[in-house]
């Protein structure tokens, strides 16, 4: 089933009188349960495409079918309820909330919900993503008394709270050592097998790359290559 | 997003950084404190101010006879003898507006004691109300004459400062004789200073007695010397009076010039000089007045058209700076606190801004998680208002302690108000919802993306 459809998107900003093709015709569909690597050199459009994707921005020019719905003409409120609902992020930075507990972070998005949990639903959900991710001991310590590896899996089970069908992450692994950046992929493979989340991952580190079964290269607002990575499988 | 949430999520954000919410709250706690401590102070101020300016007889109203008549000649006010202590009684009876009556006859005549003697400004014969009245009730020493004294006649005299200066050169006078016109009075009461009026006249020259023993026994007035106007028409038959018969009623049944050999009657016919009357506030004189119109004229019998034969005044000017000066006291209040709320409010705007520009990436994290623009300017607006009320709280707790402060250690006349308390909680959430809703909207209209990337 298809996820995830853009036709011809196309993304121009205006950088006061000179205009300037970020995105070139992107035409491309993801399934639903596919881990998708998006790459691509800095300035290559990736970010772009992803902030398309997420949407948090909107094409210029183009269709973008999120599971059966077109986007690219919605309101922003609408497209905020549509992040809520149907989409999670994962950002480089973590992005938690400090001095917060990890429960209150991962219940967040909560309360943007439009269907109305309680306190105590909200919390017991929360709980019940943290155990997800391992953090179930975790859950009344601040972000700054976890390490890297902990705040990012925070921020993964903030993103799956709505049980969103498709998960985006910005270089999950950017801020984090080889070790924790290995156990969030593993996590990702896991709720991407287990689960049949949808992952989008944005990297330039090829490592992190061959953890997907997809990769799509971008290069000058153009797709590149799609392909499964070359070096599937190695690390693991 | 509910409200119970949003309320929730404002508290958490300020519970992040308390040192900050405290210090921005301070404005606020400083402003509704100030406002508080002021209108408690100012409304002590205030209501001590209207008690001063009412004892100076800004609620009292004084009703005379009108002007009688003979012939085309007008005896001036004053003059027609329909005014009755009953009157009175009714317009205590029947007037809700009205505090307290007091009927009073006068005289002016010299008084004696010993081998000194002495003329006062004025001799009232009135009942224990005109004290009331004008507000005296306290004594300096002794007490007052009772209802009982003015039912019997008695001969007893409460004396005004300058009296027992004038005869008594400052030794105590309770208890002691004084001669009115011949007739000996007991003193048993002496009146606190008052001083002089706004006319210059010297209110503690005065002897106040029983209306009753003033009338029978000192001036002794009966209807042929008080309504010189019938007896002289009456008693002349060359005037035209019998062609314009005075429009005087006879207030006794004609009595034949047998009769009134058989019988030479004194008569005792009790008109009063004027009725001395307090409304219940100054407020309310306008409907005192209205009131006592009514009954007046009931009691006089007079029809619709003709005219009133009394007339009735108020301290119109005493009313004016009373109720100028309240004014005053209000708007001075106001606008102090006016301005140290504005002050607690830009304070507030100010830290907000601050905290919006600190906490871009958390707004971009929360919009990209689905807040939507609305969701974001009600938290920062609900925190604004949660940091003012909770410095209106304060404030509110400070004032009234400094305000309570002041009442005990310089013994300022302090009056709790629930208005002010009830105006500084409505003001500090209303500066929270102005001050703070600029760097709000600002926040709500972030772009997501650039916010997710502020460093």
């Amino acid at each position: 089933m298809e996820l995830i459809t853009l036709r011809a998107i196309e993304k121009t900003y205006q950088m006061g009188d000179i205009s300037v093709p970020v995105l070139r015709g992107i035409s491309l569909s993801i399934r639903q349960g596919e881990l998708v690597a998006l790459t691509g050199s800095s300035g290559s459009g990736k970010s772009t495409l992803m902030n398309i994707l997420g949407c948090l921005d909107r094409p210029s020019a183009g269709e973008y079918w999120l599971d059966g719905q077109e986007t690219s003409t919605l309101s922003g409120d609408e497209r905020a309820l549509l992040r809520n609902s149907k989409l999670g992020f994962v950002f480089q930075s973590f992005n938690l909330l400090a001095r917060t507990s990890a429960i209150d972070n991962v219940a967040m998005p909560l309360s943007y919900a439009a269907d109305n949990l309680s306190e105590r639903e909200a919390r017991d959900r929360a709980a019940e993503m943290l155990v997800r991710v391992g953090l179930g001991d975790r859950m009344d310590h601040h972000p700054s008394q976890l390490s890297g590896g902990q705040q990012q899996r925070v921020a993964i089970a903030r993103a799956l709270i709505n049980r969103p069908p498709v998960l985006f992450a910005d270089e999950p692994t950017g801020n984090l050592d080889s070790k924790t950046s290995e156990e969030v992929l593993q996590m990702f493979e896991r709720l991407n097998a287990e689960d049949k989340i949808t992952i989008i991952m944005v990297t330039h580190d090829p490592k992190v790359a061959g953890h997907a079964n997809r990769m799509i290269r971008m290069e000058d607002g153009i797709i590149q290559g799609d392909a499964p990575p070359a070096n599937q499988g190695v690390g693991t | 997003m509910k409200v119970y949430t949003t309320a929730r999520t404002a508290f958490r954000a300020l519970r992040r950084n308390p040192m900050r919410a405290m210090l921005t709250t301070l404005g606020i706690v400083i402003g509704v404190a100030a406002v508080i401590a002021m209108m408690e102070i100012g409304a002590g101020a205030s209501a001590a101010l209207k008690k001063t300016i009412a004892s100076m007889g800004a609620n009292v109203l004084v009703v005379r006879p009108g002007t009688a008549s003979s012939g085309g000649v007008s005896f001036g006010s004053g003059t027609t003898t329909t005014l009755t202590p009953e009157d009175s009684q009714a317009i205590l009876r029947e007037c809700p507006a009205v505090r307290n009556a007091a009927p009073m006859v006068r005289a002016r005549t010299q008084v004696v004691y010993g081998n000194r003697n002495w003329v006062p400004n004025a001799i009232y014969g009135t009942t224990p109300a005109y004290l009331d009245v004008q507000d005296w009730s306290i004594l300096a020493e002794g007490e007052p004459f009772s209802d009982r004294d003015v039912l019997n006649g008695n001969r007893v005299c409460i004396l005004g400062q300058s009296l027992v200066r004038e005869l008594f050169e400052g030794e105590s006078p309770v208890g002691k004789e004084i001669r009115i016109k011949n007739i000996a009075f007991k003193v048993i009461g002496v009146l606190t200073p008052k001083g002089a009026n706004m006319m210059g006249f010297d209110q503690d020259d005065v002897i106040l007695a029983p209306w009753t023993t003033i009338k029978y026994r000192v001036t002794g007035a009966s209807l042929a010397n008080t309504n010189q106007s019938t007896v002289a028409s009456s008693d002349t038959v060359n005037t035209l009076s019998n062609l314009y018969p005075t429009t005087q009623r006879s207030l006794y049944p004609e009595r034949s010039k047998i009769q009134e050999a058989n019988n030479p009657m004194p008569v005792r016919f009790a008109n009063i000089d004027q009725i001395m009357i307090a409304a219940t506030s100054s407020a309310e004189i306008p409907m005192a007045i209205e009131q006592i119109n009514g009954v007046l004229r009931e009691r006089h019998r007079i029809r619709a058209g003709e005219p009133d034969d009394f007339n009735i005044r108020d301290m119109a000017e005493l009313t004016k700076t009373l109720s100028t000066t309240t004014m005053l006291m209000t708007n001075l209040l106001l606008a102090v606190a006016m301005i140290s709320l504005v002050v607690g409010g830009v304070g507030i705007m100010n830290i907000m801004l601050v905290s919006v520009t600190e906490r871009t990436r958390e707004i971009g994290l929360r919009m990209a998680v689905g807040a939507r623009g609305r969701d974001i300017l009600h938290q920062f607006l609900v925190e604004a208002v949660v940091l003012c009320l909770t410095g209106g709280a304060m404030g509110i707790v400070l004032g009234h302690g400094g305000s309570l402060l002041v009442k005990f250690l310089f013994k300022w006349p302090v009056e709790t108000s629930p208005a002010a308390i009830a105006t500084a909680v409505l003001v500090s959430a209303g500066v929270g919802i102005i001050f703070g809703f600029y760097p709000a909207w600002k926040a709500s209209r972030l772009d997501p993306i650039e916010a997710l990337r502020y460093e």
